[in-house]
């Protein structure tokens, strides 16, 4: 590019496609039919995989990085953006992501994790990434780290909302509890939350993340999308719920409706008529401990 | 001006907040978010936010807003669309039959720098804002690529079309509404003001 004052990657730029998909619903998908069925119900974007989580928690065994040939069908089958995971650490997995071109990177626990102690340092990239959390310190150690957009964990592949409720209601009350604070015992909020402390300073000011707030792990209904939305979260992520339903189509469509007007019951009731069977869904309290995502990365 | 006019943000999906922070920071106007005819009718002027043009299509289709915004848009209702916005008013669009608004005799082309990687800034000369460029945010953007008679081209990056103006119509392929410059709101408040002191023309 000749212009002179041309800058690419920018962290505007990054965090600027995050509130682009605000108030949508990003959708996984294993297939191009699967994507264009995404597109067309209206999704924001799509997550390009070779399983869904409910699937990778059935086969068990490591779970990595899709094959890229999976990716570039899904890429070129759709015009919205396509998301791909890398494991938790594996920064070469994320450079072959960003080769590939995929707009957005999800370091994800859905994986499994390539590094115990340290997550990918996401500056570093191009591309700008998304990482689960459970509570405000996770979400703002990974947002130092450059993450551009914040999820819940929930439990990825359950069809089961709670954990995702908890780890939502455990951010905006942390939030809450920051903004209340008096300006000389942030830091040690700071250091209590394991938290960088120039972002739970900003916190305390603004009232809300430094970018934007979405909701995963076990969204599989309308009424599921509804509830993450008025929590707090500022789009969905819905993984297995869609193409593990019996009617992915209408399924999709009607959490897409149910995103914009999640606080409209009377739009929620209409949508959520005669969807068919939800996927098959698991208490998450009959889960083995080594049989938790949310648990992996820190 | 004793009553503060009011600026309609489409609220289906996008960054509709950060458009609303805009319009309230010109201090001229307050924001309503816009997801039926009801609140549609209660505004002024309409901003189309950045988004998926295809989830905010689909949506308008669906809802019946889409008819709705563009019967108000033939009686004169200005409307200002950002990235997806631009997509969504443009007649016609590259290689897509996807649903939009079809109001402005421009046709753009979706994705047209590249995917997010190639996203970018610079610094944008638009004369019509004011002496100083305004700092493009791009961000998987458009650009117009034919922009019919009536269609005044307010700026452009290198040599692609980037700000057009139609009549009451205006639209950016960048992101004013990310950067904390006010000039382009500003203007379109000015705009709605006009509009609605003289509501017969356009």
């Amino acid at each position: 590019m000749s212009d002179p004052t041309t800058e690419k990657a920018t962290w505007r730029s990054k965090v600027g496609l995050a509130e682009m998909l605000k108030g949508g619903v990003i959708m996984d998908v294993v297939t191009p039919e699967h994507a264009r069925i995404a597109e067309e119900a209206g999704a924001v974007a799509v997550m390009a995989l070779e399983r869904v989580p409910a699937d990778i928690r059935a086969t068990g065994g490591v779970a990595r990085m899709s094959d890229p040939k999976i990716i570039k069908e899904i890429m070129a089958a759709v015009s919205i953006p396509v998301m791909a995971k890398a494991r938790i650490g594996h920064f070469a997995e994320a450079q072959i992501l960003e080769a590939l071109g995929v707009d957005f990177i999800d370091e994800s626990e859905v994986l499994t994790p390539a590094d115990e102690q340290h997550h990918i340092n996401k500056h570093a990239f191009k591309v700008p990434f998304v990482c689960g959390c459970r509570d405000l310190g996770e979400a703002l150690r990974r947002i130092g780290e450059g993450a551009a957009m914040i999820r819940t964990k929930g439990e990825a592949g359950t069809g089961n909302v709670v954990e995702a409720v908890r780890h939502m209601r455990a951010v905006m009350g942390g939030i809450r509890r920051l903004q209340s604070m008096s300006e000389d015992e942030l830091m040690a909020a700071a250091k209590e939350m394991g938290a960088p402390y120039d972002l739970v300073v900003e916190v305390h000011k603004t009232g809300k993340l430094p970018v934007p707030n979405f909701s995963a792990g076990g969204i599989a209904t309308p009424a599921d999308a509804s509830l993450m939305r008025q929590l707090g979260a500022e789009a969905i992520f819905v993984g297995s719920g869609i193409f593990k339903s019996s009617d992915p189509p209408a399924r999709a469509k009607a959490i897409v409706t149910a995103c914009t007007y999640y606080d409209r019951p009377e739009v929620l009731a209409e949508v959520s008529e005669g969807l068919g069977e939800a996927m098959f869904s698991i208490d998450v309290r009959k889960l083995d401990d080594q049989d938790r995502m949310a648990s992996r990365g820190w | 001006m004793s009553e503060t006019i009011r600026i309609g943000v489409l609220g289906l999906q996008g960054d509709v907040e950060a458009h609303c922070d805009a319009v309230i920071r010109t201090g001229q106007a307050v924001p309503v978010v816009v997801r039926d005819r009801d609140e549609l009718a209660a505004v002024a002027g309409l901003i189309l936010p950045g988004g998926e043009s295809t989830t905010i299509g689909k949506l308008l289709d669906r809802t019946g807003l889409g008819a709705a915004i563009a019967a108000r848009a033939r009686s004169g209702m200005p409307i200002y669309g950002t990235c997806a916005g631009m997509i969504l008013l443009a007649t016609a669009i590259c290689g897509s039959q996807q649903p939009r608004l079809g109001l402005m005799d421009i046709e753009v082309e979706r994705n047209a720098f590249g995917r997010q990687v190639d996203s970018f800034e610079a610094d944008i000369a638009a004369p019509r804002f004011g002496a100083t460029p305004l700092r493009g945010v791009f961000i998987r953007a458009p650009y117009v690529r034919r922009a019919g008679a009536g269609v005044e081209v307010l700026a452009s990056y290198e040599t692609r079309i980037v700000a057009v103006e139609q009549g009451r119509l205006l639209a950016t392929a960048f992101h004013p509404e990310l950067t904390g410059d006010l000039r382009v709101h500003a203007y379109f408040v000015r705009q709605c003001m006009g509009a609605v002191s003289a509501p017969q023309i356009g």
